[in-house]
């Protein structure tokens, strides 16, 4: 969020007001710090923290957005001390559920979903390959979500305030959607660089 | 009693229609929370949380303005506790009209089905009257 805070911003001054970088970056900024602060007992405490830290810090829909995916993966995870790839999978399928749930948003309405419904997809199958890992399961996720983020370009927005444009919107990339892949990409990285 | 929770992205406007509506509609009891935690255009979470707790009344309306002030108000209300949950109701009416209607409506002692009833017809209810 901090590398891309500017290029999120400029995308959202396109279509949408501007300040999803600069709010996505302050939310995760929060959050590192919550987790820096308190010692996370498990998956589940980590991704409430996260979840709180995002709804209470990020000013704009992004914040209960995201502070509601966080929570749904975080109560998928709950009990778990270690994560399998297939409990990954389900975290990212809790978390596409609160998201279109919250936004009342689905595929091709140019949003987060059009890039975390492939990426769910991806990471379900990518969980039940012989040699799944949960660094393999946030690679396929990530790369399935950057294809998602590509075809928001043409779409016209059916949430938020780039809504109000009708097709003056389309032509441009969604910067939730873009968010999301970063998200996702952050934590392939993360994992392959630890395992 | 019915209190009521204001929510927009412009504290102006959050405190300016509370004001309006105290001065109108009297007794009412209400919280007005604009802008985000930052005091920028925005919404707030955590304010809305507090003010919808803090309420000391047997239900609590919420009147949001656009997008996000609806989607911070559903997520409080995932947050909040059963008990607390069950004696507040997310307003799907114009935000002045709305809880101008609202305000008159609980200041005489109404219920909130009433207040919600009432709230609705402003957003149908025609300014000009014109055929």
């Amino acid at each position: 969020m901090e590398e891309n805070r500017r290029y999120l911003t400029k995308l959202d001054s396109e279509i949408g007001d501007g300040d999803h970088g600069t709010n996505m970056h302050r939310g995760f900024q929060a959050a590192l710090e919550r987790l820096d602060g308190a010692d996370p007992g498990s998956p589940a405490d980590a991704l409430k923290a996260v979840s709180m830290a995002l709804i209470s810090k990020v000013g704009g829909a992004a914040g209960p957005l995201y502070g509601t995916a966080f929570l749904r993966a975080s109560t998928a995870l709950q009990g778990k001390d270690e994560i399998s790839a297939e409990d990954a999978a389900e975290a990212l399928e809790a978390a596409l559920g609160g998201i279109k749930q919250r936004g009342k948003a689905e595929v091709g309405d140019k949003t987060i979903v059009d890039a975390l419904a492939p990426a769910a997809e991806a990471a379900k199958g990518a969980a039940g390959e012989p040699d799944a890992s949960v660094a393999g399961v946030f690679r396929a996720a990530a790369e399935a979500a950057e294809e998602g983020v590509e075809s928001t370009v043409p779409l016209t927005a059916r949430r938020g305030r780039a809504s109000y444009l009708g097709a003056r919107a389309a032509g441009h990339q969604d910067p939730g959607a873009t968010s999301t892949y970063y998200l996702l990409d952050a934590a392939a990285r993360s994992l392959e660089g630890s395992s | 009693m019915v209190g009521l929770v204001l929510v927009s992205h412009s504290p102006q406007i959050a405190e300016g229609t509370a004001e309006l509506v105290q001065q109108m509609a009297g007794e009412v009891a209400l919280t007005a929370v604009g802008g985000d935690a930052g005091g920028s255009f925005g919404t707030d979470p955590e304010r809305i949380q507090a003010a919808i707790e803090d309420l000391d009344t047997d239900e609590v309306l919420v009147f949001m303005d656009l997008g996000s002030a609806v989607l911070s108000a559903e997520t409080v209300l995932e947050m909040l506790s059963s008990e607390q949950r069950e004696k507040v109701r997310l307003v799907d009416a114009p935000f002045v009209e709305g809880a101008f209607a609202a305000g008159v409506v609980a200041s005489a002692g109404s219920d909130a089905d009433e207040c919600v009833e009432a709230a609705m017809e402003a957003r149908t209810e025609s300014k000009l009257h014109a055929e």
